[in-house]
């Protein structure tokens, strides 16, 4: 099979930038609004998200044109999905709890969030839908990875930053971070209509 | 204790103890003076329309920081210009024949959402105006891009309803774009001069120029972000810009058409949202150029400089982290020692 590099590179710009998870179809807001409010949190985050988003997207490939197509049962498609991933995500947590229990600390309740976020959950989804081959949903899982880690640090050094500001009472924290996402996404509207895919 | 005069006590304040005459309404008002022949050139290609529109523009920026100050009971600082050249701003990047409504929301997404919710002047994230801008343009798509023919005849009511040089650029190509303005001369003359279609402050670069050389007169604008912004721009447009070929492009149509003069002397150069360190401000203004071109070729819409300026306004505080400052006389803890 030839590999098409440029569909490829479509495919993570287009996931990562002009269809950004975050800010244009508003899906993991929980995780980007929980782990936002540190730089440092926000660094460890991207790089596990980034990490599991690609192994589930592969696995979840495996299992969907190696089991489930022959099977014919893609009709439980959302349902073995999210049993993949939570099975993943649990054994990740195990591994890291050992091996890197620093960074496990800082993350926490986190990563449990992570089986549960809807981003990882929609990659295996639209794999399957677009009919993507492996490497393909793999470029898709590291685009979608990438934006998320990108959405991720680009709040996190602004809400650093307004930690200093002069923001009214109301809007402090939660309230301003929103505000702060609508505009990133008004900004990011103008990638709109780069890639048609 | 005798009494003392209040000009004669000893102010002790934190560092810097700079004396100088220089203070932010000077430099403000200083802006909205240089945009004024932009704006005049404005008038006078478009009419009343335009005066309209950026009158309304202004009202109510100074209007919308009025009240949500006074509504907050904090110090009011409508005097010192800046609600004043944010809706100038906003105004100047309207087009020409926009209802009444169209200035006042984005002057209020400008200057309530985008700079007092985040704690006033010198703590937004973004540029007032950009956002204002971008927020119309996406909120009325079809109203934001009707665009008028300029007619020096200033009482001329119902100008005709043509497309801007980019628009045509995008849509039909170069080709027709040398039929609408005849030679290549003319066009670029067309364009320096500003006698084309485009928002109301946008289209002449010589009265912008002018302005920015006032700017650069009085040293409140470097060097630094209009180089970059407009160089990363040029060769863009001379590498990708042409059909079919590489190194083909016109640099010089995409350097004097739309926002590029008003956006990268104007807009990006914002004391507030742009980078602070020097070097930071050369990857900011070569990000805002390379992504303006990338919008203008591939993208969606056939102007890219607002957006490209908000979306350089996301990564500012992360330049700002890459490039912080040495402090003097601070050494770095030595890793093996911090682990013992």
């Amino acid at each position: 099979m030839a590999l098409d590099f440029t569909k490829l590179m479509e495919l993570i710009i287009s996931a990562s930038l002009i269809n950004n998870f975050v800010f244009t179809r508003f899906l993991g807001l929980c995780i980007f609004f929980g782990v936002s409010k540190k730089m440092e949190t926000a660094v460890g985050m991207s790089i596990t998200f980034t990490a599991v988003m690609m192994i589930s997207a592969s696995l979840s490939w495996l299992i969907f044109n190696y089991v489930m197509v022959p099977l014919d049962i893609t009709f439980l498609k959302i349902i073995v999905f999210i049993g993949v991933v939570a099975g993943f995500v649990q054994a990740s947590d195990t591994i890291m709890r050992k091996v890197a229990p620093g960074l496990y600390y800082k993350l926490g309740i986190y990563l449990a969030l992570i089986s549960t976020n809807c981003i990882i959950l929609a990659v295996p989804l639209i794999n399957a839908g677009e009919k993507y081959s492996f490497i393909e949903s793999l470029a898709f899982g590291l685009g979608s990875g990438l934006g998320f880690a990108l959405a991720l640090i680009i709040m996190a050094s602004i809400r650093e930053k307004l930690e200093l500001a002069e923001v009214p009472a109301p809007f402090k924290g939660l309230p301003m971070a929103f505000i702060v996402t609508g505009l990133i996404a008004l900004a990011f509207t103008g990638f709109s209509g780069l890639i048609t895919l | 204790m005798a009494e003392i005069k209040k000009e004669h006590q000893l102010t002790v304040s934190v560092s810097p103890h700079v004396k100088s005459e220089e203070t932010t309404s000077r430099i403000m008002w200083s802006v909205n003076l240089s945009l004024l022949p932009a704006a005049l050139i404005g008038a006078y290609f478009f009419g009343p329309r335009a005066v309209f529109a950026l009158t309304i523009a202004i009202i109510t920026a100074v209007l919308c920081e009025h009240l949500y100050q006074r509504g907050m009971k904090s110090k009011i600082t409508i005097n010192d210009g800046s609600a004043f050249l944010t809706g100038l701003l906003v105004g100047l990047n309207l087009p020409p024949s926009v209802p009444f409504y169209i200035p006042v929301i984005g002057s209020f997404v400008a200057i309530v959402i985008t700079k007092q919710l985040f704690g006033g002047l010198g703590f937004n994230v973004f540029n007032p105006a950009a956002a204002g801008r971008a927020f119309l343009l996406i909120s009325f798509p079809k109203l934001m891009t009707i665009w008028k023919e300029p007619t020096a005849a200033f009482v001329q009511m119902d100008a005709k309803t043509t497309a801007t040089p980019l628009g045509i650029l995008k849509e039909e190509g170069i080709a027709k774009l040398m039929e609408v303005f005849g030679d290549k001369t003319n066009l670029y003359t067309e364009l320096f001069m500003g006698h084309r279609a485009g928002s109301i402050g946008e289209t002449s670069t010589l009265a912008l120029l002018i302005g920015a050389a006032f700017l650069f007169y009085r040293g409140y604008i470097s060097w630094h972000i209009p180089v970059s912004f407009m160089g990363t721009a040029a060769a863009m447009a001379w590498v990708f810009g042409g059909k079919g070929a590489l190194f083909a492009g016109d640099p010089i149509i995409h350097l004097i058409s739309g926002g590029m003069i008003l956006g990268a002397f104007f807009m990006a150069t914002d004391y507030v949202t742009c980078p602070s360190v020097k070097k930071g401000q050369l990857i900011f203004g070569a990000g805002c150029g390379f992504l303006t071109m990338l919008i203008r070729l591939k993208g969606g819409y056939p102007e890219g400089v607002m957006f490209a300026i908000l979306i350089m306004n996301c990564f500012t505080p992360i330049i700002d982290r890459g490039f912080k400052t040495k402090v003097f006389g601070f050494k770095k803890p030595d890793s093996k020692e911090t682990k013992k």
